[in-house]
C-alpha cells in the first residue's frame, strides 16, 4: 500500500527528518488559507499515487494566496495518469541548491534493508541506476543493530555532503531508517533531499510503500489508504481474501494459485487471446469464493469468456467441480465458460461441469484455445 | 538419494493443533512421513493423530530427536516459530505460512545466518521426495520416484508440472517449493547445487516467475556449475509492471524482474525455456532420452 507525499513526510517528521512547513488542502479555498498563513511563496503539489506529477503539470509555484487559490483550483480538477487529484499539498517554497536521493529498500538478494544514496537527486532512482550507476551508493543495514552512525557518515562523505551538514545528514538517514522499520515499509524514500540556498537539509518530497502483509499491526496506517488507488473490484476482491488485478483483455481467468494464474494468462496470450484479469482464488475452490470471484470478473464489461483453471490436488477434482457449479448458482450471464480441471478425480470433475453446460478441457492449452475461440465468437 | 528430506527425516509439526496443521499432518502420515512430534504452546501432553504434542520445540527435540520442522502457524507467529526451531537445533525448517511481514523475514534471515539451520519458504508448498517423505502440502498422489529434481517459486504451477511428468511416467527425486515471498530461505542456487551433487537426480526443472533477479542469477550459476540438463519455465509474461501478482515477491519494479529478461538469461545460459507449463515435461523427456544415449 502506497502513502501520499503529505502522509509520508508527516511520518518522516516524527523521526526527526526536517520537512517544509505546509498543509494539505481538499479545495482551493483551503489552499488560499494555508498560503496566507505561510505568508510566503508556496508550492501547490497534487497528491496522487503515481510518479511524474511535475511533468503532468501537477506541481506549480504560487507567489501569493490569490495565485495559490487559482492554481489549486486548476490542479484539483486534473486527472494524472487516470487518477483524480483529490488533495493538494501546500508547502512553503524552498530555494534548492542541490538535490540528493536517499531511500531505504528491501534488498531481496542480500536479505537485508539497504540504504541507497545518490548525488543525482530529483530523478527517479531507477533512471539513475540505468544511466549513471556509478552515482549510486548502497549501504547494507544489519537488522540487529539498525543503521549505524558511521555508516550514515560514510554515506554523507561518499555523496559529497558539505562537512557542516554531515551531522544533520546522519540524523536524517537514521531517522529515515527508523521510520522504515516502524511502519513496516518496503520502501521509504526522500527524493529530493534538498540542500537549500541557506545550506540546510530538508525533505522536499517523500514516499512510503507499506508491506501489505504487515498492515494488521498498523491499523492507524491502514486508515490512510487511498481508495482511488484500487478499482472497486480490486477492493471487493481484497475484502473477500482474493488476489485480483484487472487487465485490459477480454478473457476472464479464475485460477487457484498465483503462479498457475500467471501461467494461465501467458497461455491465453500464446494462443492469440488477451487476459482480462489475474485472479487467484486460493486453495480448493469453495462455492462462496467462486461466486464472489465470478461476480468480480463479470463486472468487467470487456469480459467475453471466462476460463477456469483449477488444480485439484489435495482438494479432489470432483469436489472442486461441485464448488464451481454451486458457485455458479444465482449468477445470470450469457458469457461462455470454459473449465479445465486437473489432478485427482479430474474426469469426474469434468463430467459434473459438462452437465452444468460448461465447456471443459483436459489440458491448459486446450482450455486456453477454447476460451480464445469462444471470446472471438462473442465479439 | 534425494535432497533435504528422505526416510531419515523425523518431522516435528509446529501448529499441529490448528486446522491446517492437523489436516496436513494426516496427509503427511498417510504418505509415509515419519511425524514424531507436534508443538502448540499450552497444549503439551495432548496427542493429535497419535502424535505427542509439546509446549516448546526444545522439549519436542529433547524427547523425540526431531531433525526437521514444518510451520503451519498464523503469519503473525511464523517468524517466531522459525527462530524457535532454529534455536532448538532443528536443521531444516519448512515454513508453509503465507503473509509473513517482510521485516520479520529480514530478522529471521539475519539470525539464521548465524546458525546451520536451513529454511525453506515461507509462503511455499514445502517439499517432497517421492516414495520417501513429504514435508508440507504437495499432493503425494501426483508424484512418483524418479530422476527429475524440481525447484520452484510457486505451488499449483509446480503441481501442474509434477502431474504432467508423472503422467508420462517420469518420476522425481525431490521437489522443492522455495516460496513466493521476496525474502525467503533456500534459493534456486542452493537447491541447484544440491541437485547437481545428488546421484538420483539426472535432470532439473526450474520454475520461476516475475520479480527480483533470482532467475538471472540462477541462469549464470547453471552456466558455470551445473552439468546436468536443466529445463526452465517463467510465469508472468503478461503481467503488468507495478502490480503484485498474488505472491508478495511477484512484482515488476523499476523495470526489473520481467519475464522477458529472465527467459533471455536462461536462453543465454543454454537452458531451454518451455513456452507453456505443458511443454516442460516434453522438454525433460527429450533431454533425459538424449542423456541416456
Amino acid at each position: 500500500m502506497k502513502l501520499h507525499e503529505y502522509q509520508s513526510k508527516a511520518i518522516f517528521a516524527q523521526y526527526g527528518v526536517p520537512i517544509p512547513n505546509g498543509k494539505v488542502a481538499s479545495n482551493a479555498d483551503e489552499a488560499r488559507q494555508i498560503a496566507a498563513q505561510l505568508n510566503k511563496r508556496v508550492v501547490i503539489k497534487s497528491q496522487v499515487l503515481v510518479g511524474g506529477r511535475g511533468k503532468a503539470g501537477g506541481i506549480k509555484v504560487a507567489n501569493d494566496p490569490d495565485e495559490a487559490e487559482q492554481l489549486a483550483d486548476q490542479i484539483l480538477a486534473m486527472k494524472i495518469k487516470g487518477l483524480p487529484v483529490r488533495k493538494v499539498l501546500v508547502d512553503e517554497a524552498i530555494h534548492i541548491a542541490k538535490e540528493i536521493y536517499l531511500g531505504v529498500v528491501v534488498d531481496r538478494a542480500a536479505k537485508c534493508a539497504t540504504m541507497i544514496g545518490s548525488a543525482a537527486g530529483g530523478m527517479e532512482i531507477e533512471e539513475v541506476a540505468r544511466t549513471t550507476p556509478e552515482k549510486i551508493v548502497r549501504i547494507k543495514i544489519d537488522s540487529a543493530y539498525g543503521l549505524l552512525e558511521y555508516q550514515a557518515r560514510a554515506l554523507a562523505f561518499a555523496l559529497g555532503i558539505d562537512k557542516t551538514l554531515v551531522r544533520d545528514f546522519t540524523a536524517i538517514a537514521t531517522g529515515l531508517y527508523r521510520a522504515f522499520v516502524a511502519t513496516d515499509a518496503t520502501l521509504a524514500e526522500i527524493n529530493p533531499l534538498a540542500v537549500t540556498a541557506e545550506n540546510k537539509l530538508i525533505a522536499a518530497d517523500g514516499k512510503i510503500v507499506l508491506d501489505d502483509n504487515a498492515l494488521y499491526r498498523h491499523p492507524d496506517l491502514e486508515q490512510l489508504r487511498d481508495i482511488d488507488e484500487e478499482s472497486s473490484e480490486e477492493q471487493r476482491a481484497r475484502n473477500a481474501g482474493l488476489s485480483y488485478v484487472k487487465l485490459d483483455g477480454d478473457i476472464g481467468c479464475m485460477v487457484n494459485g498465483a503462479g498457475l494464474a500467471m501461467a494461465t494468462m501467458d497461455v491465453i496470450k500464446f494462443y492469440g487471446g488477451a487476459p482480462a484479469n489475474f485472479l487467484d482464488i486460493g486453495g480448493g475452490a469453495k462455492a462462496d469464493k467462486v461466486k464472489t470471484a465470478l461476480e468480480i470478473i463479470l463486472s468487467d464489461p470487456n469480459v467475453k469468456c471466462v476460463l477456469f483453471n483449477i488444480f485439484g490436488g489435495i482438494t479432489r477434482g470432483d469436489e472442486v467441480a461441485r464448488g464451481v457449479v454451486e458457485g455458479l448458482k444465482g449468477i445470470k450471464t450469457r458469457v461462455p465458460m470454459v473449465a479445465r480441471i486437473v489432478g485427482t478425480n479430474a474426469e469426474e470433475g469434468r463430467r459434473i461441469l459438462a452437465d452444468a453446460n460448461m465447456m471443459t478441457a483436459e489440458t491448459l492449452e486446450e482450455g486456453a484455445q477454447k476460451a480464445v475461440a469462444a471470446a472471438k465468437r462473442m465479439q | 538419494m534425494s535432497i533435504l528430506i528422505d526416510k531419515k527425516t523425523k518431522l516435528l509439526v509446529q501448529g499441529i493443533t490448528g486446522r491446517e496443521g492437523e489436516f496436513h499432518t494426516k496427509q503427511m502420515i498417510e504418505y509415509g512421513t515419519h511425524v514424531v512430534a507436534g508443538v502448540t504452546p499450552g497444549r503439551g501432553g495432548e496427542q493429535v493423530l497419535g502424535v505427542p504434542v509439546f509446549d516448546t520445540v526444545a522439549q519436542a527435540v529433547a524427547q523425540t530427536d526431531a531433525n526437521t520442522s514444518v510451520v503451519y502457524v498464523p503469519a503473525r507467529a511464523a517468524a517466531d516459530s522459525i527462530l524457535e526451531a532454529a534455536d532448538a537445533g532443528i536443521k531444516l525448517v519448512v515454513c508453509i505460512t503465507e503473509g509473513v511481514p517482510v521485516v520479520d523475514m529480514l530478522r529471521v534471515a539475519r539470525r539464521l545466518a548465524e546458525t546451520d539451520t536451513r529454511l525453506v519458504g515461507p509462503n511455499c508448498p514445502g517439499l517432497i521426495s517421492p516414495g520417501k517423505s513429504k514435508v508440507g502440502i504437495i499432493p503425494g498422489a501426483i508424484c512418483m520416484p524418479g530422476p527429475v529434481g524440481i525447484v520452484a517459486r510457486s505451488g499449483t504451477l509446480t503441481y501442474e508440472v509434477l502431474h504432467a511428468l508423472t503422467q508420462r511416467r517420469i518420476g522425481q527425486s525431490t521437489c522443492v517449493g522455495i516460496g513466493g515471498d521476496p525474502v525467503h530461505g533456500l534459493g534456486f542456487i542452493e537447491v541447484l547445487e544440491m541437485f547437481q551433487n545428488d546421484r538420483q537426480t539426472k535432470a532439473i526443472v526450474l520454475i520461476g516467475e516475475i520479480g527480483g533477479t533470482d532467475e538471472e542469477k540462477a541462469a549464470a550459476f547453471i552456466k558455470k556449475n551445473v552439468r546436468k540438463p536443466v529445463v526452465a519455465f517463467v510465469a508472468g509474461q503478461t503481467a503488468p509492471p507495478g502490480k503484485r501478482m498474488g505472491h508478495a515477491g511477484a512484482i515488476i519494479e523499476g523495470g526489473t524482474g520481467t519475464a522477458a529478461e529472465k527467459i533471455a538469461a536462461f536462453q543465454a545460459a543454454g537452458v531451454p525455456v518451455a513456452r507453456f507449463p505443458g511443454e516442460v515435461a516434453e522438454l525433460v523427456a527429450r533431454r533425459l532420452a538424449r542423456a541416456k544415449k
